[in-house]
C-alpha cells in the first residue's frame, strides 16, 4: 500500500468518478423501465414477439406490438456493418503504420478523424440523396438493407480505425526492429508479432465499432426503408429498433409511446448480451497476459 | 514465424536478382496490395462525400454566413448564433467528460487489477453505454436534465447529455493510452521514492496523451455529429444564447431541420455541413496542438 | 527531493476543481428562469414556449421572431417533439402553447385551440413518371398492393415504389381517413418520417408514388426538385385550391392552450392569427385564414 496520503486521497476520488459513470448506465436501465411500466401491464411481455406485425395504432384490435422483424433488422445491419468495416478499420490503420510514406499517412489518419465527426444526418442525407438512388437504378425500390450496411459501414469505420491505429502504436517499437532483424516479412511482422501484441486494442476498436452501429438512429433511418417486416434479401427495406423510436417518438402516447420504450430497453438487453459474449470471449483469448 | 528469408525484408527492399517467391513472399506481397487496394476505397469514397458537400456547400460559405443570424426558417441568413451555441454544447460536455472520463480511465488502467470485479464492471457499463442508441440517450437526457433536474431545454441539458454520451470512447482510448504506457516507468518511479500520484502526473499522463488525443478526437467528432440526443435536449431555438440555461441548437440539428424538414433548405443544409467539417478540422488541429504543447513532448503517433 | 511537496500542492486544487464543478451544476438546475411572464399592462415582456409539431415549428419560430421585434422583451423559445408532445406539453404546463398540425380529436376538448393557417396532402411523383393523374380507386389499389406496375394505370412498365408515412402522425391519418384504408393494410415498400424525406425519396425513384404537404411539394416543385403534384378528385393540388376550398384534403394548423389564454399567451395567438403574419405564412408555403 503507498505511503503517501495523496494516493489514497486519489484512489478514493477516481473511484467516486468511476462509480458516478456506472451510475450513469444504471440510470439509464432503470428510467428506460419506468416508462415501459405500462406496455408491460397493459400489453404483456409475450405479445411483443407473438403478435402479428407492429401497427400500435390499429383500431379494432387492440394494436399489435411485434418487435421481432425489427430486432433481426437491426441485428442483420450490425452484423453486415461490422463484417465489413472490421477489415476495412484493420486495414486502414495498418496502411497507416505499415505501408505509406510519413505524408500519405498524416493525410490519411487526418481524413479518417474528419469521417469521424461528420453528422449521421449529414451521412443520411448523402445516402438519401446518393447511395440509394444508385441502388433503385440497380435493383427496385432503393432503401433497403443494403443501403444501410454500406452507411454503417462507412459510418463505424472511422472508429474502429482510430482505435486500432492508436493501438498499434503502442506496440513496443522493439518488438517490430527485433522481428525484422529476424529477417520476417513486413506481412509476417504484422500477423506474427504487431496484431497479438495489439490484441486489446483491436478488440476495443472492434467493439465501440459495434456498439455505434447497434446504436445509430438517424441515418439508417433515412436510408433502410422502414417496413416493418423481417428482411428477406439484401435489397429488401427494413426497420431497425433505433429507427423505430425516432419515427414514432415524436408522435406517440400512452401504451404507443411505453411500448416504444420496451423496443429501447430491449436494444439495451442487445447490447449487454453482446458486451457479456465479448466479455467471455476476451477473456479466454485476450487478457491473458496483461 | 518461420525465417526463411534470413537477409530480404520485404520484395519492394530486395536487392535485384535476389528475390525469390516463397509462400511467405507471395504472402507478403498480396497483403501490401490488399492493404493499398482497402486504403485506396475508403479514400475514393471520402473523397465522394467530401466532394459532393464542397461542391453544394461552397458556394453557400462568405463572412455573412458565418456570422449572420438564420432567418426565413434557415433559408436565408446564416449560422452565427448557431455556432456559439454548438460551441458551448461542446465545452459544456468537455469540461464534465474531460475530469470524469479522465479519472476514470487512469482508476481502471492504473489502480485497479485487470480482472477485479470493480474494473470489470465498470469497464462492462462503459461498454454498455457506448451501445446505447443516440435517441435513448435524448430521451433520458430530456426527462433526467431537463424535467427531473428542472433545467429545460438548455444548453447544459444538452452538454451534459452528450458528455454521457462521448465518456465511453474518452475513457477506452486514454486507458489504451495508459497501458502502453512501458512497466519500466511505474517501477522507476516506485524505485526513486516517488507518490503513485506523482508518477501519475509526470511520466505516465505524457505518455498516455497518444491514447488521450485520440479519445479526444473520437469524442469531439461524435459530441459535434450528435443529432437525436439534442433534439430533445438543447432545442431548436435558433436565437444567440445569453446563458447556459438558454435553448440553444446546434450545428446538426440545424442541418437535420433544413434538409429534412424545411421546404428548400438544402443549400444552406449543405453550407452547415461544409462549416461543421471546417470547425472539425480546427477543433481537432487544436486539439492536438494544445496537447502536444500542454505536455511539451512530440506525440509518438505521425 | 522531500516528499510532500508539489504532488500534495497538486491534489488540493484539482479536488476544489471538481466540487466546484458539481456545485456550479447543482446551483444552476436550482435556478429555475421564470416561464411566463405576465404582462403590465403597457409592455409585454416574459418568455413563453411553445413545443410540438416539426410541421408547425418552423412557422412559429418566425412569427415569433416577428413578435419578438414588436415586444423587444418577451421571448419566444420553440421547441419541436410532435403533435402528441404538443397536446402532452400544453396539458402538463411545460408548454405555454402546444403546436398540433391537425384538428383536435373529441378528447382533446379540454384543451383550446386556434388555427393559424391551412395545409393539404397531395400526391406526388417523378417528374418524368408520364401519368398525370390517378383516380381514387387507383390510388387505394397501388396502396393495399393490388396494383403493382405502372404499366396498370397508364404509366412505364416498373415497379411501383409506394412510399407512405410513419405511424401516428398527421398527415397520415388524414391520408388514411380520406381514402378509407385501415394502417395494417397498407403494403408500403419505403415509410418515411418527414416531408422532406418523403420528397427526396420519390425525386430519387423515377417509379415512386408518395404523399406529401401541399406547401412543402410546392416549394419544391417550382425549385427544380424533379417532382410533380397530382390532382385528387379532379382538383389540382394548389395552395390556390386550398385557399378557395376546392381541395379535398385539407388540414388545419393548430396552436392549443390548456386554459383560456391571458396576457402574453393572449397577445401571440391574437398576433399569429392577424394579418400581419399572412407574409410568413406564405412564405413556408402555408395558406391564411381568409378574414
Amino acid at each position: 500500500m503507498s505511503p503517501w496520503r495523496s494516493d489514497a486521497l486519489l484512489v478514493w476520488l477516481l473511484r467516486g468518478c468511476a462509480a458516478l459513470v456506472g451510475a450513469i448506465v444504471v440510470l439509464i436501465l432503470l428510467f428506460l423501465v419506468r416508462e415501459s411500466m405500462p406496455a408491460f401491464r397493459h400489453v404483456g411481455i409475450g405479445r411483443f414477439f407473438t403478435d402479428a406485425s407492429w401497427h400500435p395504432l390499429a383500431d379494432g384490435s387492440q394494436g399489435e406490438f411485434n418487435l421481432t422483424p425489427m430486432l433481426v433488422g437491426s441485428l442483420v445491419a450490425m452484423l453486415g456493418a461490422v463484417l465489413l468495416a472490421a477489415p476495412l478499420g484493420v486495414g486502414s490503420a495498418v496502411f497507416c503504420h505499415y505501408y505509406a510514406p510519413r505524408w500519405i499517412a498524416r493525410a490519411y489518419r487526418k481524413m479518417i478523424e474528419l469521417l469521424a465527426g461528420i453528422p449521421s444526418v449529414v451521412y443520411g442525407f448523402w445516402g438519401l440523396v446518393v447511395l440509394v438512388p444508385l441502388i433503385a437504378s440497380w435493383h427496385p425500390h432503393g432503401p433497403s438493407l443494403l443501403a444501410g450496411i454500406l452507411l454503417l459501414t462507412i459510418m463505424i469505420l472511422p472508429t474502429i480505425a482510430l482505435t486500432i491505429d492508436a493501438a498499434l502504436a503502442n506496440v513496443p517499437r522493439e518488438y517490430v526492429s527485433g522481428a525484422a532483424a529476424l529477417g520476417m516479412s513486413r506481412w509476417g511482422i504484422i500477423r506474427g508479432v504487431v496484431f497479438p501484441a495489439a490484441k486489446s486494442g483491436v478488440f476495443t476498436g472492434i467493439l465501440l465499432g459495434t456498439g455505434r452501429a447497434i446504436g445509430e438512429t438517424m441515418a439508417v433511418m433515412m436510408v433502410c426503408g422502414n417496413v416493418v417486416r423481417m428482411p428477406d434479401g439484401i435489397f429488401a427495406p427494413m426497420r431497425t429498433l433505433t429507427a423505430n423510436i425516432a419515427l414514432e417518438m415524436a408522435y406517440a402516447m400512452g401504451d404507443h409511446r411505453s411500448a416504444l420504450f420496451v423496443s429501447g430497453l430491449l436494444l439495451m438487453v442487445l447490447v449487454i448480451a453482446l458486451v457479456a459474449m465479448a466479455e467471455m470471449i476476451g477473456k479466454e483469448h485476450i487478457h491473458q497476459e496483461s | 514465424m518461420p525465417c526463411d528469408n534470413p537477409v530480404i525484408i520485404s520484395p519492394l527492399d530486395a536487392p535485384p536478382g535476389a528475390v525469390r517467391f516463397t509462400r511467405s513472399r507471395l504472402a507478403d506481397l498480396g497483403a501490401t496490395i490488399v492493404v493499398w487496394l482497402m486504403a485506396m476505397l475508403v479514400t475514393a469514397v471520402f473523397v465522394w462525400l467530401l466532394a459532393d458537400i464542397v461542391w453544394h456547400g461552397a458556394g453557400q460559405l462568405s463572412w455573412q454566413f458565418l456570422t449572420e443570424p438564420s432567418r426565413n426558417a434557415g433559408r436565408a441568413g446564416g449560422v452565427g448564433p448557431i455556432l456559439v451555441s454548438t460551441g458551448l454544447i461542446l465545452a459544456v460536455c468537455l469540461a464534465v467528460s474531460l475530469p470524469l472520463g479522465l479519472a476514470t480511465a487512469v482508476l481502471l488502467a492504473e489502480f485497479t487489477a485487470v480482472d477485479s470485479v470493480f474494473g470489470r464492471l465498470v469497464r462492462r457499463s462503459l461498454d454498455v453505454l457506448a451501445g446505447v442508441p443516440s435517441i435513448v440517450f435524448g430521451l433520458f437526457g430530456n426527462a433526467f436534465f431537463c424535467v427531473y433536474l428542472r433545467m429545460g431545454f438548455s444548453i447544459l441539458a444538452g452538454g451534459l447529455t452528450l458528455a454521457c454520451m462521448v465518456l465511453p470512447i474518452l475513457i477506452r482510448a486514454t486507458e489504451e493510452g495508459f497501458r502502453s504506457a512501458p512497466q519500466e516507468y511505474r517501477l522507476g518511479a516506485a524505485a526513486l521514492g516517488m507518490s503513485r500520484t506523482s508518477a501519475l502526473l509526470h511520466l505516465l499522463l505524457p505518455a498516455a496523451v497518444p491514447g488521450l488525443v485520440v479519445g479526444l478526437v473520437l469524442g469531439i467528432g461524435r459530441a459535434l455529429a450528435e443529432t437525436a440526443a439534442l433534439i430533445f435536449t438543447s432545442g431548436y431555438v435558433d436565437r444567440m444564447p445569453g446563458s447556459l440555461m438558454d435553448s440553444g441548437r446546434s450545428l446538426s440539428i440545424h442541418i437535420y431541420d433544413l434538409s429534412m424538414n424545411v421546404a428548400g433548405g438544402n443549400a444552406h443544409a449543405y453550407g452547415s455541413a461544409l462549416v461543421l467539417i471546417l470547425l472539425l478540422l480546427v477543433i481537432n488541429a487544436a486539439a492536438s496542438q494544445m496537447a502536444e504543447r500542454w505536455l511539451q513532448r512530440k506525440l509518438i503517433t505521425v | 527531493m522531500q516528499p510532500k511537496t508539489f504532488q500534495d500542492r497538486k491534489i488540493v486544487p484539482s479536488v476544489m476543481l471538481c466540487l466546484a464543478l458539481v456545485v456550479l451544476c447543482s446551483s444552476c438546475s436550482r435556478a429555475l428562469p421564470s416561464k411566463t411572464g405576465e404582462s403590465d399592462g403597457s409592455k409585454l415582456q416574459g418568455q413563453l414556449t411553445l413545443t410540438g409539431s416539426s410541421t408547425v415549428a418552423p412557422l412559429a419560430m418566425e412569427i415569433g421572431k416577428r413578435f419578438e421585434s414588436l415586444h423587444p422583451a418577451v421571448r419566444v423559445d420553440v421547441q419541436m417533439g410532435g403533435s402528441s408532445r404538443g397536446i402532452a406539453d400544453a396539458r402538463s404546463g411545460l408548454a405555454d402553447i402546444g403546436m398540433v398540425s391537425r384538428k383536435l380529436h373529441a378528447e382533446e376538448s379540454d384543451l383550446h385551440g386556434f388555427t393559424i393557417a391551412k395545409d393539404g396532402l397531395c400526391l406526388i411523383v417523378h417528374r418524368d413518371n408520364p401519368v398525370t393523374e390517378l383516380t381514387n380507386e387507383q390510388v387505394i389499389a397501388i396502396y393495399t398492393d393490388r396494383i403493382n406496375n405502372w404499366k396498370q394505370v397508364g404509366g412505364n412498365d416498373a415497379a411501383i415504389t409506394v412510399v407512405h408515412k410513419a405511424e401516428g402522425r398527421a398527415t397520415l391519418e388524414l391520408f388514411l381517413k380520406y381514402f378509407g384504408l385501415e394502417n395494417p393494410a397498407v403494403k408500403a415498400d419505403v415509410v418515411i418520417g418527414d416531408n422532406e424525406q418523403g420528397i427526396k425519396t420519390v425525386a430519387g425513384n423515377p417509379d415512386a408514388v408518395g404523399y406529401v404537404s401541399i406547401g412543402a411539394g410546392e416549394y419544391d416543385a417550382s425549385h427544380d426538385v424533379p417532382i410533380k403534384l397530382l390532382p385528387i378528385g379532379g382538383v389540382a393540388a394548389t395552395t390556390a385550391n386550398i385557399r378557395n376550398g376546392r381541395f379535398p384534403l385539407s388540414r388545419e394548423l393548430n396552436l392549443v392552450t390548456k386554459n383560456k389564454p391571458q396576457g402574453l399567451t393572449k397577445a401571440f395567438l391574437d398576433f399569429a392569427r392577424s394579418n400581419e403574419v399572412h407574409d410568413l405564412i406564405e412564405e413556408q408555403y402555408f395558406v391564411p385564414l381568409a378574414k
